[in-house]
């Protein structure tokens, strides 16, 4: 970095007369601005998590957790999860490894895997509707329906975005836009994860076993 | 079938009928027709001037920080009229209503008037100002281009644009919410109130409450990575410190806002059962959560117009401000606080004696804090050589006016206290002390100060001190009779009074009301004749009041480009070191500067994102879909738009600035 001195008898400099390579309009504001999407997103669930605890009891005379759940389909459905963010890392090891194809591959994994956890998803919904226990049926099933389908609609979003991507990709390749999307996107399919891990410890583990 | 077909129309436009349209009210007509002619005014002046490419491509597009602060402010204070006329209608209503005057506003709606007025004030008065004036102030404070992302801003206001409309519009399209400005279950919920009310309020305030989510996103990244160069963090303005706060705080409560409100939709549009009084509901609830987000508003609302006095008292006293690192450190305490301290709101919730003494207590131990702060600006104009400017005037009547709402405060954070004063115009009174007293003050004081920083010229002083006078001696008019009957034991949210003898002060404070009118038109009339006499009132210097940060080393009004040469910071009050130094400006050695390209996308979008609230609200499902997909679409389109910045060549930036020296 080149600088002008002022021409006060000082040493002090006041003006960058040499630009310095732009931060600002490189990756690090976004994936700093995307983190604190992820705690307010975070948050959101948060608040969920909060009512589901209040209303953790309120059956209003309706079917409890024991009844509703089947836990077999629970567990399959954290798997396909949990293997979703395995291919989601090594999507991200192919984009540093600068593999266009192999990162489209994963991708097409972990969006596929995901389709599978809303798929299941959706079927156990079905079934408790199916059954009466509808979310208007009491507090705690108006709870655990908003809960859980605002992460269902919080990866069907991924999927969505997941597809945008691969066309993108498709059409720039590893540009350095679509890098840091990446990385945003594999933030976001993280973050969705652990949440998964709140929402089946607390929701369906935790209310089986109480 | 023909279109009288009762249910082709219905499928079409839901449960909007020409019953919905305030026909038979004549209040509401005259407001109609007026608010139509002016709106016909406006569009045929602008389109007889052809300014709509102008306002289009300069304003509408663009990206540019600067712009967007100040069309939020343009909001704020447009919205300031339609709320303001709300405080009116509810002043006059009640210095009338008394035994056997019935007043002329019936009980529904009188209910919508003040629930408009408190959701509009806070919604799109406080929050539009504030974040205008951040938007504006804060990057040109840190020596920064831009914000972090510039289209999030521009979509950001326009979502807020979006939810101010849809509340105007829900004042001639069918009902307001009449639940109070947080909208209260159980009256909000779908059986007590099966009208379009608490709907119009929930869309307008999700698409808006997503716009200040990702404002405040924004402006926390910028302030953390686009600080110039030698800016360490305990080197920032207190502006930019407040606005922080302000900002990190807005991120901690506004998802804990939607999430409610969310849960609220559910409960009024599929039947679910979170806030109802069956079936497992808990209404309290839903007032616990408001809360949790209404609390800590308060102080994303005050803590950057504590930055703003602490900005204007250390300028117009030529002295360093007093104590700036425990300035910085009592925001900080203030921002964790309030975030611990929702419940008394509700005392009389019934949640035992040690929940009620944490939160008593945690809310006067606020107090320490922000105490301090009013110390600190007393102990920088202790010796300072003060200039009573207009913005110097605000700040200390604000520190006289803060100074009583603080301790009525305090007051009602005493539980048994509380449980006397809980709901009655003692509350209202306080709030109002503290929010007109406080934001509403800083407010102007920040407005005053950087006006001569957006346009070039300085507003006119006498219509300045007209509604500096006027706000003033209306605010102590209008509410301290409001704390006495408040004291008394009369409640809020009462449209009739039976006790004759409380009826003077209510006539003592719509005479207030009035005075603060006079403020308010004084305002109005400062702008336009400031406009007139606008080369007379010219600042050439870029720096009209000897200011200490960096915005006042630019040209009044910034470059597009903000500085063609990013400052590098040394010291606290880095312009003043910059001036004390002798520092020039380098006249010569341009470079290309990189900027982002203006876009419509987040017009698009919020058009959008208004017409979905709209057909939500009417019960039009083919038209929610649509704007649904629509929605998806063109933001999913947006993001193939990979060009979305340039560099201005250096041969233009010299051109601007040897524009700028010459003028």
């Amino acid at each position: 970095m080149t600088t002008q001195a002022s021409e006060a008898q000082d040493t002090l400099v006041f003006y960058q007369v040499e630009e310095e390579h732009h931060a600002e309009h490189s990756g690090g504001s976004t994936l700093l601005g995307f983190w604190i999407y992820l705690m307010s997103d975070a948050l959101i669930f948060a608040a969920l998590f909060a009512t589901f605890g209040v209303l953790n009891s309120s059956f209003a005379g309706g079917p409890g957790p024991r009844e509703l759940f089947d836990l077999n389909l629970v567990a399959m459905n954290t798997a396909l999860l949990l293997v979703s963010a395995l291919t989601c890392g090594l999507a991200m090891i192919s984009l540093q490894a600068g593999k266009l194809g192999a990162v489209r591959l994963w991708l097409v994994v972990t969006a596929l895997l995901g389709a599978g956890f809303v798929g299941i998803e959706l079927h156990e919904f079905r079934h408790l509707i199916a059954e009466g226990a509808t979310p208007q049926r009491s507090g705690y099933l108006s709870a655990f329906f908003t809960l859980v389908g605002t992460h269902g609609l919080h990866v069907t979003f991924g999927i969505v975005w997941i597809a945008v991507m691969l066309v993108q990709l498709g059409q720039r390749g590893l540009h350095a836009d679509n890098q840091r999307r990446l990385l945003t996107l594999s933030m976001f399919w993280h973050f969705l994860d652990v949440i998964w891990i709140g929402v089946f410890t607390f929701v369906y583990l935790l209310g089986v076993v109480r | 079938m023909s279109m009288n077909d009762p249910a082709l129309t219905h499928a079409i436009f839901g449960r909007l009928s020409l019953e919905s349209f305030p026909i038979h009210e004549p209040i509401l007509l005259w407001t109609f027709a007026a608010v139509v002619l002016l709106g016909v005014g406006l569009v045929a002046a602008v389109t007889y001037f052809r300014l709509w490419g102008y306002l289009w491509r300069e304003w509408f597009t663009s990206v540019d920080h600067k712009k967007i602060g100040i069309m939020y402010i343009i909001l704020g204070i447009v919205m300031l009229l339609r709320g303001f006329s709300d405080a009116l209608m509810m002043r006059l209503q009640q210095a009338m209503a008394f035994g056997g005057n019935e007043g002329y506003l019936n009980a529904h709606h009188y209910d919508q008037i003040f629930t408009a007025h408190g959701t509009i004030m806070i919604f799109f008065v406080a929050i539009p100002l504030i974040v205008g004036l951040v938007n504006f102030v804060m990057p040109l404070q840190i020596g920064a281009r831009d914000v972090a992302f510039p289209f999030l801003n521009s979509l950001s206001l326009w979502l807020t644009v979006a939810g101010a409309i849809l509340v105007m519009i829900s004042l001639f399209v069918g009902e307001f919410s009449r639940a109070g400005w947080l909208n209260y279950v159980p009256v909000a919920n779908i059986q007590n109130s099966p009208d379009t009310g608490p709907d119009y309020y929930l869309w307008a305030l999700q698409i808006a409450g997503v716009g200040t989510t990702l404002s405040a996103i924004n402006m926390v990244t910028t302030i953390i990575k686009m600080r110039a160069p030698g800016m360490t963090m305990m080197k920032m303005p207190v502006f930019t410190w407040t606005a922080l706060c302000s900002n990190v705080l807005a991120i901690a409560i506004f998802p804990v806002l939607t999430a409610t409100f969310v849960m609220l939709m559910l409960d009024r549009y599929i039947g679910s059962n979170f806030f109802t009084n069956d079936l497992g509901g808990n209404p309290m609830m839903y007032w616990n959560l408001v809360w949790v987000w209404g609390h800590p508003e308060v102080y994303v609302l005050v803590l950057p117009v504590f930055g703003i006095f602490s900005e204007v008292t250390s300028t117009f006293c030529g002295k360093r401000l007093f104590g700036y690192s425990s300035m910085v450190y009592a925001t900080v305490v203030i921002m964790i606080l309030s975030y611990l301290v929702w419940l008394h709101h509700f005392f009389t919730m019934g949640s035992g004696a040690s929940v009620n003494s944490f939160f008593g207590i945690a809310t006067m131990v606020i107090s320490i804090p922000t105490g301090a702060k009013i110390f600190n600006w007393l102990f920088t104009m202790y010796r300072g050589q003060i200039r009573f400017e207009l913005p110097m005037m605000w700040v200390v009547a604000f520190m006289i006016t803060f100074v009583v709402g603080g301790m009525t405060g305090v007051l009602l954070a005493v539980p048994p206290a509380d449980f006397v004063l809980h709901n009655s115009l003692f509350l209202v009174a306080h709030f109002h002390n503290v929010i007109i007293g406080g934001v509403v003050f800083g407010l102007f004081a920040g407005m005053y100060y950087w006006f001569p920083k957006a346009f070039g010229f300085r507003l006119d002083p006498f219509w300045g001190k007209v509604t500096f006078w006027g706000w003033v001696i209306g605010y102590w008019v209008a509410w301290t009779p409001i704390y006495i009957v408040g004291l008394m034991g009369t409640t809020r949210r009462v449209r009739h009074f039976d006790d004759p003898s409380l009826q003077i002060w209510f006539v003592i404070a719509g005479i207030g009301a009035l005075i603060i009118l006079v403020g308010i038109l004084g305002f109005v009339i400062q702008i336009a004749v400031s406009i007139k006499n606008r080369h007379a009132l010219r600042d050439v210097t870029g720096d009209p009041w000897n200011g200490r940060t960096l915005e006042w080393s630019t040209t009044s009004p910034p470059p597009f480009y903000n500085f063609a040469f990013t400052p590098i910071v040394h010291d606290l009050d880095s312009w003043y070191e910059m001036k004390s130094r002798g520092a020039q400006k380098p006249t010569a050695g341009f470079r290309p500067i990189h900027m982002p390209r203006n876009t419509g996308a987040g017009v698009v979008i919020s058009a959008l994102a208004l017409v979905l609230g709209f057909a939500m609200v009417w019960y039009m499902w083919w038209l929610a879909i649509l704007s649904s997909v629509a929605l998806l679409v063109v933001t999913i389109a947006h993001t193939f738009n990979y060009h979305r910045d340039y560099h201005v060549s250096a041969d233009e930036v010299a051109h601007i600035e040897r524009l700028a020296e010459g003028a």
